[in-house]
């Protein structure tokens, strides 16, 4: 039976290879410790040297979607790199990094005054190999703009974020598509206060991979995912296929 | 190596400007009058008028009655001084170091220049040609010391160029007017005989100034170069400056390309040979029609790096319009540091990311402006707006920590949105708030967390902070500003992840 599992296995990256996704290379390195939700990609990695791509729509929903990136970010974030962070209008409160394991002063915020020069700017940091990650906070991007981030990101393996809100266009290039949304914290019984940060993490979309969608709790520098969270396909997948 | 003054009169400056734009008055005599105490002053006059014995001071009258003819014009206030700022402006192409002197001349700095023009005489020569073709009657002297050359120029003999070491011999003939002195001390002088400056110029110092005063001995030190005289420079000398004079006007886009290659090539070379790299710098382009452009770019890391610093450039070289063409290009780096040559490495180091990161951040600075490239490090503030600041460097570290023993919101609104909210007991997290039209039920709370004002940077309410959390799981940051009473406001100030 093991004989079978390993025959499919290795099939299974040997259609990976062909489809045009190498396995990724410092994955060893940088280990983004994203439990069960690491399944849902090609390898059983999370892809470093990738572009994701997440929808949210009003502040809260954004603030839970940059707590979960910050937190994909802490275990980039290696080697003392930098990591930029470009949006329009800074929401950002920098302190309030540190609670998921990023040290503020290693993010440089850029503020484009121009709508054009968010992904100008984002392509010209995802070149650079001296950067962990870039998040950009761009609401339109258009299929040829994230096929030219995707090209950028190949070549340098840094790993690219969109933040976008409330998006007409959803044709990308992007290699997975998240929704991050908030849920109701968890507190003993008796106790007051709000409890760790929790969120819904729907995968909406991966390239060769299987979408999902888990609950997850980021306590003390890591995610605990709950033991009862069915992954559900979300429809889109059904469609698709 | 010793030093070179060239000093230029423009004995008619104002006149040949006002002919230059009326050239059909060329060939008359020509003055330029102010109204001063009820009367009309001759300020200015051209060549013609001085020759028929009218000179500035006269009454127009006056000059009147010995030519009828006289054209006259308004004095334009200033004029004469803003002529003389643009011309050394543009004197810059023979030398770097150009001053201002008086009302009606300019000096330059001609140390180590004039060989580029193929000697002294040439250089004289070139000068003087270019002012001829501009329309500037000029008078022009070369000298060791400023004094000397400015003697020459107003009493001496037109493009003299006094040999190196021979400044007595060249003083020796003229007038005392020469030595800058004031009218009194210049009469006397006259009075006692003494037509020449050869006549006292080795008289002892101490019979001189017991007559004349101290400036007399001053100047005539200055004059011999026995004590230094410098020229104020109209523009700050940058610390590096490279030019390239072109022999045919560039007018092509690759042609300025190139330019600009040959001269970071030669300040680059520059500074690593001295261990500096350039904080910021400035490219110069001197058109034919005597204007020029200027592009600027700056680095937030030290570099001497040829292709880096080109880069920056390129994508602003597009703006420069060379119209008829442009003579002369100059590179000037207004901020140097100290930059230690980076360890050649095989493997790589964070001081190669840094140096690839700073180059980074220069090219995002060099298009949407240095304001918005920022990094944050902790101020010591407890009113949240003030709890981080901007570093001023890419690499400053922080001396402060960041504080941790409370949750922050991870999105902050830059200025609080007042929300209405139901909250029945004191010092009570609200029951229900409403923002933008939702109507949130609160779950669970936190707080409050009572954060006071800096008295001493601002005066205010406190605001009590309640971390809430609705049905739907979202986290806001609310704060009541004040104390809980009728005028209560309520605000919601950020969103937790």
């Amino acid at each position: 039976m093991s004989s079978k599992a390993d025959i499919l296995s290795s099939l299974r990256k040997d259609i990976l290879s062909l489809q045009g996704c190498r396995s990724p290379l410092y994955a060893h390195e940088m280990d983004v410790k994203l439990g069960p939700v690491a399944s849902a990609f090609p390898n059983a990695t999370f892809p470093t040297s990738a572009v994701h791509e997440f929808i949210c729509s009003g502040h809260e929903t954004k603030a839970a979607t940059c707590g979960f990136i910050g937190a994909i970010l802490s275990s980039l974030v290696k080697n003392n790199r930098a990591c930029i962070w470009i949006s329009r209008q800074r929401n950002i409160f920098p302190p309030a990094l540190q609670a998921f394991g990023i040290e503020p002063q290693q993010v440089i915020f850029i503020q484009p005054l121009k709508e054009k020069d968010l992904l100008w700017t984002m392509e010209e940091a995802l070149r650079c190999d001296a950067l962990s990650a870039v998040v950009c906070e761009a609401r339109e991007i258009s299929f040829i703009a994230s096929r030219r981030l995707q090209l950028a990101v190949e070549e340098s393996h840094v790993t690219g974020f969109i933040i976008r809100q409330d998006p007409r266009n959803l044709a990308t290039a992007c290699d997975a598509r998240w929704k991050i949304s908030s849920l109701a914290g968890e507190v003993e019984e008796g106790l007051p206060g709000v409890g760790y940060p929790r969120w819904q993490i729907e995968l909406l979309k991966v390239r060769n991979g299987k979408p999902g969608n888990w609950e997850a709790t980021w306590k003390q520098g890591r995610f605990l995912f709950e033991q009862n969270t069915i992954r559900l396909l979300p429809k889109e997948k059904k469609k698709a296929g | 190596m010793s030093k070179r003054f060239v000093s230029i009169w423009f004995p008619y400056l104002e006149t040949d400007w006002h002919l230059l734009r009326s050239p059909q008055e060329r060939d008359q005599p020509f003055v330029v009058s102010a109204p001063s105490h009820g009367k009309m002053i001759i300020v200015a006059v051209n060549a013609i008028a001085h020759r028929q014995g009218i000179t500035a001071g006269m009454s127009l009258a006056d000059a009147r009655a010995i030519f009828p003819g006289l054209q006259v014009t308004g004095h334009v206030p200033g004029l004469a001084l803003k002529l003389l700022k643009k011309i050394a402006a543009w004197c810059i192409r023979f030398t770097p170091v150009v001053g201002i002197d008086g009302q009606s001349g300019i000096l330059l700095d001609a140390s180590g220049c004039a060989h580029l023009w193929g000697g002294e005489e040439n250089y004289v020569r070139e000068i003087s040609r270019r002012f001829l073709e501009k329309g500037f009657g000029i008078r022009i002297a070369m000298a060791d010391t400023i004094g000397t050359a400015w003697a020459i120029t107003h009493y001496g003999e037109n493009g003299m160029i006094a040999a190196r070491g021979r400044s007595a011999e060249a003083l020796m003939a003229l007038p005392p007017e020469g030595l800058r002195l004031e009218a009194e001390t210049i009469s006397l002088l006259h009075k006692l005989g003494l037509q020449q400056i050869g006549r006292f110029l080795h008289m002892p110092a101490s019979t001189l100034r017991r007559r004349f005063g101290q400036l007399l001995i001053k100047r005539l030190q200055q004059a011999l170069g026995k004590e230094e005289e410098n020229i104020i420079p109209l523009l700050p000398i940058p610390p590096c400056l490279e030019r390239l004079n072109c022999l045919e006007p560039i007018k092509t886009a690759k042609g300025i390309e190139i330019a600009l290659e040959t001269l970071l090539n030669t300040v680059c070379r520059r500074l690593q040979s001295e261990q500096k790299g350039l904080r910021a710098a400035r490219f110069i382009c001197y058109r034919v029609d005597g204007g020029s452009q200027q592009l600027e770019i700056a680095t937030s890391h030290p570099s001497h790096h040829v292709l880096h610093i080109q880069k920056l450039f390129s994508d602003k070289l597009a703006s420069i319009e060379p119209k008829e063409g442009i003579e002369l290009f100059v590179l000037e780096a207004p901020l140097l540091e100290d930059h230690a040559p980076a360890q050649e490495t095989i493997w790589e180091t964070a001081g190669h990311d840094r140096h690839r990161l700073s180059e980074l951040i220069d090219r995002i600075a060099g298009r949407i402006g240095e304001s918005g490239v920022q990094r944050f490090i902790p101020a010591e503030h407890y009113w949240p707006e003030r709890s981080y600041q901007a570093s001023k460097t890419l690499y400053e570290e922080i001396k402060t920590g960041w504080r941790k023993e409370k949750p922050r919101p991870v999105q902050l609104l830059d200025r609080p949105e007042p929300v209405e909210v139901t909250a029945p007991i004191p010092d009570y997290p609200p029951m229900l708030f409403r923002y933008k039209g939702k109507l949130h039920k609160v779950v669970k709370a936190d707080g409050p967390e009572r954060i006071e004002q800096e008295w001493w940077l601002q005066q205010g309410r406190h605001r009590d902070y309640y971390a809430v959390e609705d049905e739907e799981g979202q986290r806001y940051w609310l704060f009541r500003s004040g104390h809980y009473g009728n005028d209560q406001r309520w605000y919601v100030h950020g969103f937790f992840a």
